[in-house]
């Protein structure tokens, strides 16, 4: 690898959130280089998704620093910042229950995406100028591109809700894609996939990032896709880091092995 | 056997519920009991009668919910009737039609006809104007009068102090309807949604109150009269020109907010509303500004109320603050929901239906408010989506397949 | 300073009105979330009720408190019907349904319910008979605190304990609480909770009757609009003190209580709602969730 792929993306110092008495994130570090996929791993309820609310944006946490250093603008800040301007700066996420706007059609769910990266205003929007049409049907195409790269293309007029399950998680995917992120947060993207879509996902995932070009964080149980993908792997238990690696030191670490075991002889 | 008895018993639940109401009326002043004993026969048999049909109806929303959950998308099959409207060329026909019609009008009948025609097409516009901020965007707004009142009186006001003309005000209107809206929605866009219902409801209420009480500004309760009809090169007209006049005025109206909302549903920012009536959490997390986003939906509700206002005091002549209830409020929300929530054509039929069927069913009229409110209940149980639910634009790929199976 | 005193006291009884209202609103609202905008109509409905009710008893010869019982415990018993038949046909089919649907529908079902009395009976203000007796002992102080008021302030406080302790102590009340927390939680422990729903209207509109007679009592008229006004006043003292909170709809009650009493007393009775509203909306902006509320995060 370069130099340049190398360079951090998303700097996370001590981050802390807590609900009430429940400290829910306890002082996490982790960082996301470019060109990197990255798990997050842990058993039910050890914060993961409350991280990623916090580093975009949906909740404001209670302590530490987020950064983001896009590649070749000034490093931000962005705790408390809202989410949209996160999303705007360049980090997307998807949700882990799925959160799609089921009125739309599945082309307009990704158009939503383009959303920060167009500009017709109301003005331009009910004079329907040149400039304005313009800017649409390169929404469209655009929007109609990612379709084809996650295999939706030919639901394009379908309204979202008629979907598929596993079609759904992939169509977040292409909705946060659409943002024209650096790096892309997927929470839990083979939750409700059978093995065969899991494998499909596997592919685009790669895809994305090399590709694309955008580096990926994700958190995942389907252990046999985290091994299978990921370049680093950071493990929570109840709202604390207890490792980092590669996917073979963590196959390795004895914490680990005891979170998970501890886990299973729980349920 | 089973459902008799159940309708039996719901029968004469009601007729216990309704007996005090419905049965004894007193007169206190001459001390007398008025005892109407033919109403229970009438509940009885008329919610015999209704359980039936409320159960039918009930077993089969939930059969239609059981098979869309076990994946047969059946109620996702359009009936007919949606299969025509989403016929492009038909429902451009169908539009000219209704243009046609629209146009001689008040050639065809008189004058008593065009001006209730005038007041269903105010409240066309009012209900597009409220479909943007309910219907498209999500935010309930139960105060929507106020904005109504607010080009109504800036009309009256500025045309009994400073003698200014309508078209001068029709703009004015629309621009001030706006700013209230912004006024109004920089403190109470940032509250969760019901909130948002109440604070909108109070604001009207302050907006009535205001107008009662302040009478150095407003004239109090008993208002502005001989407010100027619209002029036309300074032509001299009769009731029945000015009539058709600021019918065809409403006419141009309601095209012009046809178009600008059929344009801004399919926009950018359009999309950006629904997606904010959809999921607010997904829609900020795909960048969209939440605030700027319900603020231009929100203003431009106000704009258009603000607007007609100007053109229901030039076409009253007369307004005070009794013209500017909630139930007015009421009145327009039950358009935007029985027309179908975002959806333009629905929403010009409710006004139309709403509007017009108590003008010409005058017995009907009594009864009006009380359907009004058993439809909006009717309706959300059974049919939530109004008359004619809400189509999404579709868009062709011919061009693109082929590009991208080059690439 | 008497002044003063007697505003205090006139805020006070108001406010004890708006919280027993309120607190209709805000045990339903706590349980799914619903702003039930027909509780001012159940209101109207239990003072309704109580006329016809004293009108009927006044003709037939009956007197003085025996009609008081009869009118208050009719007024209840009905107002709970109509609360309980309320939510069976125009919420419970919309469970689960998008946000805006039931509240539409709660809309509807105040408009409806409205011009039913309106219908039914008259458009009309009706002379509601003062059920409330002078007290003897009460002449020293009549010029600040009248005897309605006092039963009025009375009858709230021993109301209010009373559902406090029905909903700490029975198990109806700890099945309430448990699915205000969390309704799938409670349904999974057994909590029967459709159940619970009822109760939970069947509650809150006794109470809102309890409220209509007392004041169609002090104030001496009914009409069918009284519902629209009073339940809007009750669910922006529900928000002010933190809805879902039950000592926050007593605390909200009170708070726009004394704030309309002392806006209407030195400044203009003309202007009472607007400082009402100014205060919801003054509140809303520097706490959303109310004096009482706690600020929760929605889970993503
Ligand atoms: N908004 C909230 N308010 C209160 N507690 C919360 C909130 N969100 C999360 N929690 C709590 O924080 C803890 C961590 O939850 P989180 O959803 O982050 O877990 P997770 O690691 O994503 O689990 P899973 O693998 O099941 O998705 C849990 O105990 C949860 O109950
Ligand atoms: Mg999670």
């Amino acid at each position: 690898m370069s130099d340049t792929q190398k360079q951090v993306l998303l700097e996370v110092k001590g981050l802390t959130m807590d609900f009430g008495g429940l400290r829910a994130v306890d002082s996490i570090d982790l960082t996301v280089s470019a060109g990197e996929i990255a798990a997050l791993i842990g058993p039910n309820g050890a914060g993961k998704t409350t991280f990623f609310n916090c580093v975009t944006g949906i909740y404001t946490p209670t302590g530490g620093d987020v950064l983001l250093h896009p590649q070749g603008k000034p490093t931000r800040r962005v705790n408390g910042k809202k989410p949209n301007v996160i999303t705007t700066l360049g980090m997307a996420r998807t949700f882990q229950n799925i959160r799609l706007f089921s009125d739309m059609t599945v082309l307009e769910n990704v158009m939503i995406g383009r959303h920060c990266r167009t500009n017709t205003g109301l003005v331009g929007a009910i004079l329907r100028g040149a400039a304005a049409r313009r800017e649409e049907q390169e929404t469209v195409e655009f929007g109609y591109h990612l379709l084809e790269q996650v295999g939706l293309a030919e639901f394009a007029n379908e309204y979202s809700k008629n979907l598929p399950y596993g079609a759904m998680r992939r169509l977040e995917i292409a909705r946060a894609m659409a943002t024209e992120p650096f790096l892309l947060l997927l929470d839990e993207p083979a939750a409700g996939m059978n093995p065969q879509e899991t494998d499909e996902l596997d592919a685009l995932i790669c895809r994305i990032r090399d590709e694309g070009k955008i580096a990926i964080l994700l958190i995942e149980h389907d252990m046999k896709l985290v091994m299978n993908i990921s370049d680093n792997i950071h493990v929570m238990e109840y709202g604390k880091k207890i490792a980092t690696g590669t996917p073979q030191e963590i196959k390795d670490n004895p914490k680990v092995i005891e979170a998970y075991l501890g886990e299973e002889a729980d349920a | 056997m089973k459902n008799l008895k159940q309708s039996l018993a719901v029968a004469l639940w009601f007729i216990f519920l309704t007996f005090p109401l419905m049965v004894v009326k007193v007169n206190t002043s001459d001390q007398v009991v008025q005892w109407r004993w033919m109403n229970i026969l009438w509940v009885g048999v008329t919610f015999f009668v209704l359980s039936f049909i409320w159960r039918y109806a009930l077993v089969r929303k939930e059969a239609r919910q059981m098979a869309a959950l076990s994946g047969q998308d059946e109620h996702e099959k359009p009936t007919k009737f949606q299969e025509l409207l989403e016929d492009q060329s038909l429902r451009y026909r169908l539009m000219l039609g209704l243009l046609a019609f629209a146009l001689v009008f008040p050639w065809v009948f008189d004058t008593y006809q065009s001006t209730i025609m005038v007041s269903a097409l105010i409240y066309v516009v009012l209900g597009l104007g409220l479909n943007i901020t309910v219907g498209l965007a999500g935010l309930l707004d139960l105060g929507y009068v106020a904005f109504f009142a607010v080009g109504a009186y800036a009309y009256a006001l500025l045309n009994h102090h400073f003698g200014l003309g309508f078209w001068t005000c029709l703009p004015l209107g629309a621009a001030l309807g706006g700013i209230f809206g912004v006024i109004l929605g920089f403190p109470i866009l940032r509250l969760r949604g019901d909130y948002l219902a109440i604070v909108t409801l109070g604001f009207g209420m302050i907006v009535k109150v205001v107008l009662e009480n302040w009478s150095e500004f407003s004239f109090g309760p008993s208002g502005i009269a001989n407010i100027d009809r619209p002029s036309l090169f300074g032509l001299d007209m009769d009731i029945a020109a000015s009539t058709t006049y600021i019918y065809y005025i409403m006419i141009a109206l309601v095209i012009l907010t046809i178009i600008v909302t059929g344009r801004l549903k399919n926009s950018r920012i359009g999309r950006a509303w629904i997606a904010l009536r959809e999921d607010e959490i997904a829609c900020v997390a795909m960048g969209i500004d939440m605030a700027k986003t319900k603020m231009s939906a929100y203003a431009l509700g106000a704009c258009w109320a603000g607007m007609v206002g100007v053109v229901f005091a030039a076409k009253t002549t007369f307004i005070n603050p009794a013209s500017f209830t909630f139930m007015e409020s009421a009145i327009i929300l039950s358009i935007v929901v029985l027309g179908g929530m975002g959806s333009i054509l629905g929403v010009i039929l409710g006004a139309m239906i709403l509007i017009l069927m108590p003008e010409y069913l005058r017995a009907f009229s009594e009864y009006r408010m009380i359907i009004f409110g058993a439809a909006m209940v009717v309706m959300m149980i059974f049919r939530p989506q109004g008359i004619i639910s809400n189509i999404r634009q579709k868009y062709e790929f011919k061009g693109l397949k082929e590009k991208s199976e080059n690439v | 300073m008497e002044y003063f005193i007697e505003l205090f006291l006139s805020g006070l009884t108001r406010g004890s009105i708006y919280a027993l209202i309120a607190l209709g609103y805000t045990m339903v609202y706590g349980i799914i979330q619903l702003i039930n905008f027909a509780h001012g109509e159940i209101y109207m409905i239990g003072a309704f009720v109580a006329y016809i009710v004293c009108g009927v008893l006044t003709i037939y010869g009956f007197h003085g408190v025996s009609i008081l019982i009869i009118a208050g415990l009719l007024a209840i018993v009905y107002s709970c019907a109509y609360g309980y038949t309320l939510e069976k046909v125009a919420y419970r089919p919309l469970r689960g349904a998008p946000r805006l649907s039931p509240l539409i529908s709660a809309i509807g079902m105040s408009i409806f319910l409205q011009n039913y009395v309106l219908l039914a009976q008259t458009p009309d203000f009706l002379p509601f008979p003062a059920l409330i007796p002078d007290f003897a002992f009460m002449e020293p102080i009549a010029h600040i605190i009248g005897s309605a008021e006092l039963v009025i302030l009375v009858t709230t406080m021993v109301t209010m304990v009373m559902l406090t302790l029905l909903i700490k102590y029975t198990k109806i009340g700890k099945a309430m609480r448990a699915t205000q927390q969390d309704m799938s939680m409670a349904r999974l422990v057994g909590v029967n909770v459709d159940r619970v729903i009822s109760t939970t209207f069947i509650i809150g509109s006794a109470l809102a009757a309890i409220g209509g007679v007392l004041v169609a009592s002090y104030i001496g008229q009914v009409n069918f609009y009284i519902g629209f006004l009073a339940g809007v006043k009750a669910f922006t003292a529900a928000v002010l003190g933190g809805i879902g909170s039950i000592p926050g709809a007593v605390i909200g009650g009170l708070v726009l209580g004394l704030t309309e009493s002392f806006a209407a007393g030195y400044v203009s009775s003309d202007y009472e709602d607007v400082f009402a509203f100014g205060l919801l909306v003054l509140i809303l902006i520097m706490r959303p969730a109310g004096i009482l509320g706690k600020a929760t995060k929605q889970k993503v």
